[in-house]
């Protein structure tokens, strides 16, 4: 398990590696070159001059990304020029992150309290009327644009109904300490409940808005696994043991139906990720996904390579731990 | 009374927009504390599909099993789910042919053994577990308590198929069902599992079932063997009896497809000609009478029933292969 | 492999499981015969038939120029107000007061040159990829699938959005390159494994015992046994494609000139008038919703009726 895990980090370097340079590239190729790209328009000579100079842009080109590894790996991806002018983008970044992380991994969860049991109960009862409509929402969940059921999910029940917030994260009037950034996770540790409550409040429309590709997916995976699995000989072993049908289910067919459930949640991150982004953007959530959309409409390409960068290292780092889980639950891979 | 008493057993698997198949058609057969039993057949004969049968192992939707499984006098094909679970693992239990499906991947060998202990003898998991170091050294795995940690794919073939074994023998169960126990193994490998099995049966007084199409694994292990063809039985005999002379061209026939040492070089084994596709309904005829080399008028006309020849003796023929004639039979002698 | 490689492999699981050696005619043959059966794919077929045929007829069927602001008069910012459905306009008009109706009926046509130039430019690329690296093997292999798999380890919008970026003027071509952007990596993974499934196949080694020479063993026995999980993926990204494209509308991306209707776009530009005007919103995205989910019907039976699990 061990010589598993420090392979599994090797092989994120790498990963980080060929991300830097196509990263490197990317910015080289911006319209008007990397300065104007990091710089703005409006520029001055002389900050057009520093630049170059700090970026090694006059020296060869393996100088130059030897350089850029250099500021990126202390966290200098340069100032913000359109979505918090005159912040270190990497500020800017870390500012906005936890409203992602918080959005996301709310929707994950959802999605996995919901899809999983379901697909698992679709699975059993194949043909059921439990089962048909699950796969027609699923179906469905996959062909709706995340944004319009944002929009729809904000019209009936923040507009319409007025049961919920419509925008922001937390009320503006509540005077909240903001430790961590999490509102959620702030007001629990402060003790401030009602202000945790609300920001949770703020989160339940993004959130599930947000859940609804991973559900569909995780759902039709689970379904499709634990179908697979009730055909395996050793659950018919299980059966002809007498065992109880609690330690069958739970031992035996939950446990190996996990196994693609897993890497389908890490997989999921990525589609969050997206999916966060455009969320953001219709509740007017300060979150990485506000930050991306703005950053592409003012040109902030600052902002923008931190945010490429580092969405695809937690990408990966999340498929890392997956992978862990995964080699866990399934000894076949620990030896590999 | 015998033990296991199985009495007009029938399977049918009924499928919807398709036709119903009847897999196991009114198979009877008697098995004694201690002794051990043969169902043999090719495949798709009904044999697998009867063992399941007899588990309570078939899918509940789309099979019809009817007829009567009686253990210890107990109707098992009525009993309830429940009821079925607190016997099965305990007083009858099953080793199926592919040990390395059969076994679960993600769960140690040590729990797959254990978790049945704690379910019928009521065991801790810690009791459980060296009751299953000994269940491994008894079927003869070396080095149990590192066996116990490890999983499946970490095993050989004949180990995965010994620590079934002890899976199956876990609870001492009066009856154990063998559905084609050495099918997948190597041949070195197969003759070892067979005299484990023959000894663990003869140690605990178990009755075996055993499910092979393999003569051979018959003449090894079993006092009294089934002939089935097509879902019914055809032949059944003590083993000594039926391979002195098989009365049945198809029992024949099975025993002259198989090489033997003994028959002079340059004889040619003798295939049963067709295959099970050639059959008949049961309803019309003798299902074997298109494969078959002695094939009268009659017997596409009218079913044979099975009838009692002699004592412990069973014949589904018209026109079975006389008795003084048991030695000459084999074609190309 | 690399870590970010569960979606890489999780296609690869996808390429094995459509390939086996025994593909070609009668595979073809025994799916279509569970297709024709299949409500699902009836539906699906249905949906994209009325939507290609739909494109083809809305200059016929469309009553207005969409391009023109007929009903600008009835537009103000200060109410805040948007042209209602009358005589002539069944649902009145846009923000810029231009017909809706035709818009909806004529955007179909662009929706459907976004969708099927991003998918073929996506599986072109992601063919090339897969055909080197899946033929060839060793470093090519090697290099192109580190890429690949980099790729695929950067969510899908942020990949499109970084590749809309490079250009300097904004147009539905940039929309049309960024979504296929996103799909090269997904097709490039999807063919090497199904041709990585081929080399190790009995028909395949048999070619090469044979001495076949390698170019043919490639595009006679490799390539054509390889392509039933490439459509299904291709079936399944045109619905993907479609509304990736309305979300980088719904993001700024795309065309500053939206006198040539698109419904991700015209879904896009409603965003300001959804609290006041949903009705804007609605029209595209239900037209959006129905084709998607037409063509993953569509996309999901085939998968079925391709998986050889599933063949009896």
């Amino acid at each position: 398990m061990l010589r598993y895990t420090v392979r599994r980090l090797g092989q994120l370097v790498i990963v980080a590696v060929v991300l830097s340079i196509l990263l490197f590239g990317w910015l080289r190729a911006l319209p008007g070159g990397p300065v104007s790209a990091l710089l703005g328009e409006r520029a001055t000579e002389e900050s057009r001059a520093q630049l170059v100079e700090q970026l090694g842009l006059n020296q060869p080109l393996h100088v130059q990304y030897w350089k850029f590894v250099q500021r990126a790996v202390t966290g200098d991806f340069g100032v913000s020029t359109g979505v918090q002018p005159g912040t270190p983008a990497m500020e800017v970044f870390l500012q906005r992150m936890p409203a992602t992380l918080e959005l996301s991994v709310l929707a994950l969860l959802l999605a996995v309290v919901v899809g999983v049991p379901l697909g698992y109960f679709a699975g059993r009862r194949q043909g059921g009327w439990l089962d048909n409509l699950s796969i027609t929402w699923s179906l469905i969940g996959v062909a709706v644009p995340v944004f319009f059921l944002a929009f729809l999910l904000k019209y009936v029940f923040a507009i319409e109904l007025g049961a919920l917030p419509a925008s922001g994260r937390q009320e503006v009037s509540i005077d909240a300490t903001h430790a961590t950034g999490f509102y959620v996770l702030d007001g629990m540790l402060t003790g401030e409940w009602d202000a945790a409550w609300n920001a949770f409040l703020h989160l339940l429309l993004p959130a599930a808005a947000l859940s609804t590709i991973p559900f569909a997916v995780i759902f039709r995976i689970t379904r499709a696994s634990v179908l697979d699995v009730l055909e395996e000989d050793f659950v018919r072993t299980a059966r002809s043991k007498g065992l109880g049908a609690r330690v069958i289910r739970g031992r035996h067919v939950l446990r190996n139906a996990m196994l693609p459930v897993v890497t389908t949640i890490g997989l999921q991150t990525g589609a969050l990720l997206s999916g966060a982004v455009l969320t953001e953007q219709v509740f007017n959530i300060t979150g990485i996904g506000q930050a991306l959309s703005l950053g592409f409409q003012r040109q902030d390409y600052a902002v923008l390579q931190v945010v490429i960068l580092a969405t695809a290292m937690v990408y990966v780092l999340v498929n890392l731990v997956v992978d862990l889980t995964y080699a866990a639950i399934d000894p076949r891979l620990r030896e590999r | 009374m015998a033990l296991l008493q199985v009495r007009d057993l029938s399977v049918r698997f009924v499928r919807k927009q398709e036709p119903t198949v009847s897999a196991v058609d009114g198979v009877s057969f008697d098995v004694q504390a201690g002794r051990t039993v043969g169902l043999v057949g090719e495949s798709g004969c009904g044999k697998s599909v009867t063992s399941l049968a007899i588990m309570g192992l078939l899918p509940g939707r789309g099979t019809e099993v009817s007829g009567s499984v009686r253990l210890d006098g107990d109707e098992l094909l009525r009993l309830p789910r429940r009821e079925l679970d607190r016997r099965r693992g305990r007083d009858m239990s099953m080793v199926f042919q592919d040990p390395l499906t059969s076994l679960n991947p993600v769960v140690p060998i040590g729990v797959q053994i254990s978790e049945v202990m704690e379910r019928h003898r009521g065991m801790s998991r810690r009791v459980a577990r060296g009751e299953a170091a000994k269940l491994l050294e008894r079927v003869g795995i070396p080095d149990p308590g590192r066996r116990l940690k490890e999983y499946s794919h970490q095993l050989s073939g004949g180990m995965r198929q010994r620590a079934l074994i002890a899976m199956a023998l876990a609870c001492e169960p009066r009856v154990l069902v063998a559905d084609e126990p050495t099918t997948a193994l190597d041949v070195t490998i197969q003759a070892q599992i067979l005299n484990l099995l023959r000894e663990l049966v003869a140690e605990t007084g178990t009755a075996l079932i055993m499910i092979t199409h393999d003569l051979g694994v018959v003449a090894g292990t079993c006092d009294e063997v089934n002939v089935l063809y097509a879902g019914r039985i055809v032949e059944s005999a003590e083993r000594h009896e039926l391979f002195a002379g098989p009365r049945h061209p198809y029992t024949a026939g099975l025993m002259a497809s198989v090489p033997r040492l003994d028959t002079p070089r340059g004889n040619r084994l003798a295939p049963i000609s067709g295959s099970v596709e050639d059959n008949i309904p049961w309803e019309d005829g003798c299902a074997f009478s298109p494969r078959c080399s002695r094939a009268l008028p009659r017997c596409s006309e009218r079913t044979p029933e099975i009838e009692p020849i002699e004592a412990g003796r069973w014949l589904r023929c018209h026109n079975p292969i006389e008795e003084h004639a048991r030695n000459t039979e084999r074609p190309h002698d | 492999m690399v870590p970010g490689t569960q979606r890489g492999k999780r296609i690869d699981e996808l390429a094995e499981s459509g390939s086996d050696g025994s593909a070609g005619i009668s595979l073809a043959a025994s799916a279509w015969r569970r297709l024709r059966r299949s409500p699902t794919f009836l539906l699906g077929a249905g949906i994209i038939a009325a939507f290609v045929l739909l494109a083809l007829v809305s200059p016929l069927l469309a009553q207005h120029d969409p391009a023109l602001r007929l009903l600008e008069d009835q537009v103000s910012r200060a109410d805040n107000s948007i042209p209602e459905p009358q005589g002539d306009f069944p649902l009145g008009g846009d923000q810029y007061g231009r017909p809706l109706l035709s818009r909806l009926l004529l955007g179909s046509q662009q929706t459907l040159l976004v969708a099927l130039t991003a998918t073929v430019l996506g599986l072109g690329g992601g063919l090339t990829l897969g055909i080197l690296a899946g033929a060839f093997g060793g470093w090519v292999d090697t290099v192109v699938m580190r890429v690949v798999d980099v790729l695929l380890s950067v969510p899908s919008l942020l990949l499109a959005v970084s590749i809309g970026a490079l250009f300097q003027q904004q147009s539905r071509f940039t929309v049309i390159i960024a979504v296929a952007t996103v799909q090269i990596p997904i097709f490039g993974r999807l063919l090497r494994g199904t041709m990585l499934a081929q080399r190790a196949s009995d028909h395949v080694l048999a070619a090469r015992a044979l001495g076949v020479k390698q170019r043919s063993v490639v595009f006679r026995h490799m390539l054509p046994n390889a392509l039933g999980p490439v459509v299904v993926q291709a079936t399944l990204m045109l619905a993907v494609a479609i509304i990736d494209a309305a979300a980088l509308s719904f993001l700024g991306l795309g065309a500053a000139d939206t006198s040539t209707p698109e419904w991700g776009q015209m879904l896009g530009s409603a965003q300001n008038f959804f609290d006041t005007h949903p009705h804007l919103a609605f029209w595209p995205a239900g037209c959006i919703i129905v084709v998607a989910l037409g063509f993953t019907l569509v996309g999901e039976s085939l998968r079925d009726a391709l998986d050889p699990k599933k063949r009896r």
